[in-house]
């Protein structure tokens, strides 16, 4: 105890400077640092905990195996803390102070883009893993988790399609920040495409952690009972899932009459759920733990021997950090150093398997090409495959149904080297570094 | 309140004294020597880190938002659970002049709406967006928004009588409320991505290290100019009155002071403070998001000052940069576990440390007997202490 | 397609209701390669094998269909047989579904669930519904016509029309007339379509409001259009009353939920005048012992919530005892510096559970008692769990009361409050007095928090999301009163509900915030302020 009392008081008294003198003479090793930037505490740990776990996993899977270019990997791990100025400032402080080759992180949004011109600025490495609204692709990113298109527009997909149940009505109910607007926005124009008359189309926003949905499950019974099948799409986030499916349950929406199918309700998101009410739900990912394959089999008896449970799950960002990871590892082994922009180029066209079968590709555009999964909610808190594509689909950073964004592109070879190319009138907007 | 004559000793005494010497020596050494330490090739020994220069320059912020907060509460007692909403404010002026800076340089390349908007299919800019293009504009705007906001705020609630805990928990209201309407993406403000993605400030890069160190200068100096003008109103004979406010309100009402309007400016003016310290937060960090509008926030920001020492002011910029410091350091040190350090360093420091860290290098009249009583709970106590002398 | 296929199972059925006596010899080998069929990957393929469990009019045919829409079918992996499990210590037991004879036991991967996806289980639905239908239990009877009502398939008029002349019982009756009526209106008399349309109007229930809106929304024949439209108009008003009451008891479950996370708060914070900032984790220690409790008595989860109660009480009781002890005790006189220990507390108690039970939210079961909801007709429905939640907050706010006025130590806590040096001299031990009435706050927030569990994530950050709500209405409702507390928390959570449906949940939430700051500066001293001298300095 007395040290760290000591070590609090060290802290409060020394310097900002005296700490900057500190923290720039503590690197010397030669290892190949990792750094993680996933929040621990607030209200986001409970989803980036298990990420942060995944990349320590990962890593000491890679060190195993001998390590990286004949070093060693070191995981860098820091606390953002669900602060999204905090994000920027500490993946300021991986690549300047702890001078990292490639960071892991990040969950919302809003801590991607405050991380965004950071990593930019001082040419860092960042894979994301979640799934998102879309609309952006930087030089200094790769996103590895779904866009809409990787997402939503299958999933409404299989809805519309008789074996979804030919849906004729939809709610889109999301928590009011940006990836559900976008999406809805998305979605909204790829239903008017279909057929689907604007009356037949409610949407309905809520705050963060939202608790009481009895007014909007009622509205969306009644909005069910008006004759035709009725679906709902919910891009409602973390937290406030809980109580909106117990809400469901107890309001008697059974998943035959109002199915609901959930863009961000994973295995980890039901592990805090009494399912049994749920069964035959839907969500729409990339991966699900129940996916049949050896590689998948052995990943998750390996995620159990690191967390020490049998009981943890694992989910689809946890597969695109994998998948992430490893191709970062290839690429690095292809070019023989972890230089950025080596490393990058090097990156294009990587391909790695799928945890649920299939190979992964990292497109030019910095998203991957992965196949899209249907599942139903189980009485065990898993997820039963009903419907996949084909193959894998291409992701796109600027999605095709919205009028601003569907003359951009997105391709980091040259000639075009661009982020958000304007097809149109040939020009590169926004780029100035 | 004073007479053209009297003024200059009383400034002369305000700024004289151990505590205000030694502060703005350091505060302003540090403005001079942080940006040459950081100007020294990256080889010296001495060279500080941008990462550093930036990291500091937070806290600087910090410090004066801390700061603001002492004013209102070290020296009139008015505890406000929502000073965080001013800060934010005037962190979304500023944010909304460097949204407006971007131009046509946005992804989408539109000549005048920020990107967010052209994603929600806005056609033309909200009326309460215009005139952000000018710095000028939009540096009036930093002060004036919040300072507009605490003065109708404090205008009704002080002239009700609101006061004590019932008092802190309206601000609270006041900074959540704020906090759901800037989490909605229908107001303009970005919603939860707040706004980002910020290019330049003046002409100049954001990005660039002079640009840095020109904004560490300038919180360096705007804590300075925050801390001598905070001296200067809590050693006139109006922050006497206040103290006198502070100790016993119902008392200096009889005695014929207009207790509201000496809340009310103070009020008003701690706002402008924070809503300063705020618009030189954003450039800094690269984002202003609603988050800032939280309620734990301003609880935080109250922390900082308990700890540092209530009614000393240097005690709030202590605290300020010591919790942040330490929050800095251990979540990197120790990712897992350190809000058991920071919980157990607040209990910690209220329960060895009554006065703060202040209250052990000094013994500040005016800090006296610090707590002031929320009418309700004067009646539970056994004995008050005695009122300060003033 | 649907159609078609319901097309034919009736059909079927009408020939099993008029030969009556299937030839179960021969049917039974049907059976088999039908149920065979179900373990294909192909959703169609499952879908005929449906039709030909159906047809082959086997007496098993309810129970394998019903096991099957329950996601109780398997198929060993190993030998293919189609088994139904039970679930063991170290494996499942399994059983022949076909013959019912044991089986082996095997691995829980060793089993693989057989498909269903939710078309099919509105298919396996309406054909149960079909096969009851002549069941001896009048609660089948009425539970496969109520199935029928709500999906009925234009095949059925034949076996509905025995089905009715056969019927006794009144409310099954009602639900097959409907039934009748419902596909009346699609049939091709165009007169018995506009009677079935009057038969059905004035109904409360959904199904057939959905059956009239398909009518109204359809081109062909306008008399019908209408005469649907005007149907559904006619019970307009009765709705808008019952969604009146709905919207009331929203409001008041919103309200009880409000009060049950304020209560301990208004103890702490409101009686004490400890700005408690941890209230909120002691709300987050209840969700977790109701957890723990669950957890050690996973075979009585109907029982759990019975003891969590208690065991939720004294754990959190406990700890506010210690915090009270160790640090509040020593900030008496200084009350702003609980708020500065209280919130180093509540950092603690979070990562505390954090590091205990994981960053993860923890599963907390429903009972059943609690689950679903009473229908009082179509239009309004009070879920059980928020009439329990309603209930037990009554139940809390009147125990608090006895406590507070009939007990001793109710009376030594509201001398203490009301004039410490006076009690302390009277012979009353203030600080036993403060500990225990810490204690009594404390547990009262952590039975709340089992309430809470039932609701939302049990997780580290539950309290957050509850204490500026707690805050809000303790000073609301005055400070020192716990009438004060009941009335503005159920104020509150009415006007939030009736204000939601206009403005949605964000605005509602801020207008009802901006009317709280508009209400303290009419009433600085909050709902039911304290009079008297001793709340004026």
């Amino acid at each position: 105890m007395k040290s760290i009392v000591n070590r609090v008081f060290q802290v409060g008294a020394a310097t900002a400077l005296a700490a900057g003198v500190a923290l720039s003479a503590a690197q010397a090793e030669e290892t190949i640092k990792v750094g993680v930037l996933h929040s621990l505490s607030g209200t986001m740990a409970i989803s980036e905990t298990t990420l942060k776990d995944t990349v320590l996993m990962l890593v000491e899977e890679q060190n195993a195996k001998g390590g990286l270019l004949g070093k060693k990997l070191e995981a860098v791990v820091v606390d953002p803390a669900s602060d999204w100025p905090l994000f920027a400032e500490k993946a300021r402080e991986l690549l300047e102070v702890h001078k990292v080759d490639v960071i892991f992180g990040n969950w919302t949004s809003v801590s991607r883009k405050s991380v965004l011109p950071v990593v930019e600025e001082l040419n860092g490495m960042l894979f994301y893993p979640v799934q998102y609204e879309g609309e952006e692709s930087s030089k200094n990113v790769f996103y590895t988790g779904a866009a809409p298109n990787q997402q939503a527009i299958p999933a409404v997909d299989y809805l519309l399609s008789e074996e979804g149940g030919s849906v004729k009505r939809f709610v889109l109910a999301g928590t009011d920040y940006v990836y559900p607007r976008t999406t809805n926005k998305i979605l909204e124009q790829y239903l008017l495409d279909k057929g689907i008359p604007a009356e037949d189309i409610m949407i309905n926003y809520t705050p963060f952690g939202h608790s009481d949905w009895q007014t909007i499950v009622s509205d969306i019974k009644t909005f069910g009972s008006a004759g035709k099948k009725t679906a709902v799409v919910s891009t409602v986030n973390g937290d406030a899932n809980v109580p909106f499916y117990k809400e469901l349950g107890n309001q008697g929406v059974a998943a035959s009459d109002i199915p609901v199918i959930a863009f961000s309700v994973g295995e980890e998101e039901l592990s805090g759920i009494d399912t049994g009410p749920l069964v035959g739900h839907l969500a729409a990912w990339n991966y699900f733990m129940s996916a049949e394959s050896e590689a998948n089999d052995a990943f998750i008896e390996k995620w159990h021997a690191f967390i020490g449970s049998e009981e943890r799950v694992t989910n689809d960002p946890m597969e695109a950090h994998y998948i992430g990871f490893n191709m970062w590892v290839k690429a690095v082994e292809a070019v023989g150093t972890t230089e950025v922009d080596t490393v990058r180029e090097a990156m294009y066209g990587i391909t790695f398997p799928n945890l649920t079968g299939g190979i992964a590709v990292m497109n030019t555009n910095h998203h991957l090409t992965k196949p899209v999964l249907i599942g139903e909610i189980q009485e065990d808190g898993q997820f039963e495959t009903v419907w996949s594509t084909p193959k894998g689909v291409i992701g796109d950073a600027w999605t095709d149904f919205l009028p601003d964004s569907k003359m951009l592109v997105a391709d980091w070879t040259k000639p075009i080297f661009c982020g958000n190319f304007n097809i149109e009138t040939s020009k590169c907007s926004g780029q100035n570094y | 309140m004073s007479s053209p004559t009297r003024f200059p000793s009383f400034i002369l005494r305000s700024l004289s004294g151990r505590a205000p010497v030694t502060v703005l020596t350091l505060v302003l050494g540090a403005a001079f020597l942080v940006p040459v330490l950081n100007l020294l090739p990256e080889s010296n020994l001495f060279h500080m880190p941008t990462f550093m220069v930036g990291l500091v320059g937070k806290y600087l912020c910090y410090a004066l938002l801390a700061l603001s907060v002492d004013l209102v509460w070290g020296y009139c007692g008015i505890l406000s659970l929502g000073h965080g909403a001013f800060f934010a404010l005037g962190g979304y002026a500023m944010g909304m002049h460097l949204m407006r800076q971007i131009g046509d340089r946005g992804v989408y390349g539109h000549p005048v709406l920020p990107d967010f908007m052209v994603f929600l299919n806005w056609d033309v800019l909200p009326w309460y967006w215009y005139g952000f293009d000018n710095f000028l504009f939009a540096m009036v705007m930093v002060a004036l928004v919040p300072g507009i906001l605490a003065f109708a705020f404090g205008w009704f609630a002080f002239r009700s009588r609101v006061t004590g805990v019932y008092l802190s928990i309206i601000t609270q209201a006041m900074t959540y409320a704020l906090l759901l309407a800037f989490f909605r993406n229908d107001m303009g403000f970005g919603g939860n991505n707040g706004l980002t993605d910020f290019r330049d400030l003046l002409g100049l890069d954001l990005r660039s290290d002079a640009m840095r160190r020109g904004l560490f200068i300038a919180s360096a100096l705007a804590l300075a100019i925050g801390y001598v003008l905070c001296l200067l109103v809590t050693s006139s004979r109006l922050g006497k009155v206040l103290v006198t406010i502070r100790d016993a309100e119902s008392r200096s009402r009889f005695l014929g002071y207009r207790v509201e309007n000496f809340k009310l400016f103070v009020f008003t003016l701690s706002a402008i403070l924070a809503g300063v310290a705020g618009a030189l937060y954003v450039p800094q960090v690269g984002i202003i998001n609603p988050g800032e509008f939280s309620p734990i926030n301003s609880i935080e920001i109250v922390i900082w000052v308990a700890l540092g020492g209530r009614g000393y002011l240097f005690g709030a910029i202590f605290g300020a940069l010591a919790v942040n410091a330490a929050k800095s350091y251990f979540t990197v040190a120790f990712p897992e576990i350190w809000l058991f350090f920071l919980g157990a360093l607040f209990i910690l420091t209220t329960l060895f440390l009554p006065r703060g860290a202040a209250g052990l290098i000094t013994r500040n009249p005016d800090a006296g007997s610090a707590t002031v009583l929320p009418a309700w709970l004067s009646s539970i106590l056994p004995v008050r202490k005695g009122e300060s002398g003033s | 397609m649907f159609r078609a296929f319901a097309r034919a199972i009736v059909v079927v059925l009408g020939f099993l209701a008029a030969v009556q006596v299937p030839n179960t010899a021969v049917a039974a080998s049907d059976l088999d390669a039908a149920v065979a069929k179900l373990t294909e990957k192909s959703f169609s393929v499952k879908e005929a094998a449906i039709a030909e469990i159906v047809a082959s009019g086997d007496p098993r045919a309810v129970d394998l269909l019903s096991a099957y829409l329950e996601g109780g079918l398997f198929r060993n992996k190993k030998t293919g047989a189609i088994v139904t499990v039970e679930k063991t210590e170290g494996g499942y037991l399994t059983t022949d579904a076909l013959t019912g004879s044991a089986l082996e036991k095997v691995k829980k991967r060793g089993v693989k669930k057989i498909r269903i996806n939710n078309k099919l289980r509105g298919i396996v639905k309406t054909a149960l519904g079909a096969l009851q239908l002549f069941s001896d239990s009048t609660e089948t009877r009425l539970k496969a016509a109520r199935t029928i009502l709500a999906n009925p398939s234009p095949a059925m008029v034949g076996l509905l029309e025995k089905a009715l002349a056969q019927e006794d019982d009144a409310d099954i009756r009602e639900s097959l007339t409907h039934s009748l009526a419902a596909l009346k209106v699609i049939g091709d008399d165009p007169a018995a379509r506009i009677a079935a349309v009057s038969t059905l109007s004035g109904s409360m229930d959904p199904s057939i409001w959905q059956v009239l809106g398909r009518a109204a929304d359809q081109k062909d024949d306008p008399a019908l259009a209408a005469a649907a439209q005007q149907a559904l108009e006619s019970i307009e008003n009765q709705k808008a009353i019952y969604s009146l009451i709905e919207t009331i008891f929203f409001g008041l479950s919103l309200g009880a939920v409000l009060m049950l996370a304020a209560v301990g708060l208004a103890i702490t914070f409101g009686v004490m005048g400890v700005i408690n900032m941890a209230h909120g984790e002691m709300l987050m220690l209840g969700a977790y012992t109701t957890f723990v409790v669950q957890s050690l008595m996973p075979n009585a989860i109907e029982y759990s919530l019975f003891v969590a109660i208690p065991a939720a009480f004294i754990v959190t009781g406990l700890v506010g005892i210690a915090i009270e002890r160790s640090i509040i005790r020593l900030l008496y006189g200084r009350p702003l510096e609980t708020l500065l220990a209280t919130f180093g507390v509540s950092l603690f108690l979070q990562q505390a559970v954090r590091t205990i039970f994981s960053p993860l939210n923890q599963p907390v079961t429903t009972p059943d008692w609690m689950s679903g909801f009473y229908a009082v007709n179509g239009a309004l429905s009070l879920t059980y769990n928020r009439l329990y939640i309603i209930a037990f907050c009554i139940l809390v706010f009147v125990a608090l009361l006895l406590v507070l006025k009939r007990t001793p130590l109710g009376l030594q806590m509201r001398a203490v409050t009301q004039n410490r040096a006076m009690a302390s001299s009277m012979g009353i031990r203030t600080g036993r007095v403060d500990a225990l009435t810490f204690g009594l706050g404390s547990g009262i927030a952590g039975v709340g928090g089992v309430a809470l569990s039932q609701l939302t994530n049990v997780g580290p950050n539950l309290g957050q999301a509850y204490i500026v709500d707690s805050f809000m209405v303790v000073v609301f409702g005055g400070v020192g009163n716990l009438w004060g507390t009941l009335v503005g928390a159920m104020t509150l959570g009415v006007a939030n509900k009736f204000m939601e449906p206009f403005t949605g949940a964000v605005v509602a939430k801020i207008l009802v915030l901006v009317f709280i700051i508009l209400f303290i500066q009419r009433r600085p001293r909050g709902l039911f302020a304290l009079k008297g001298r001793a709340v004026e300095s």
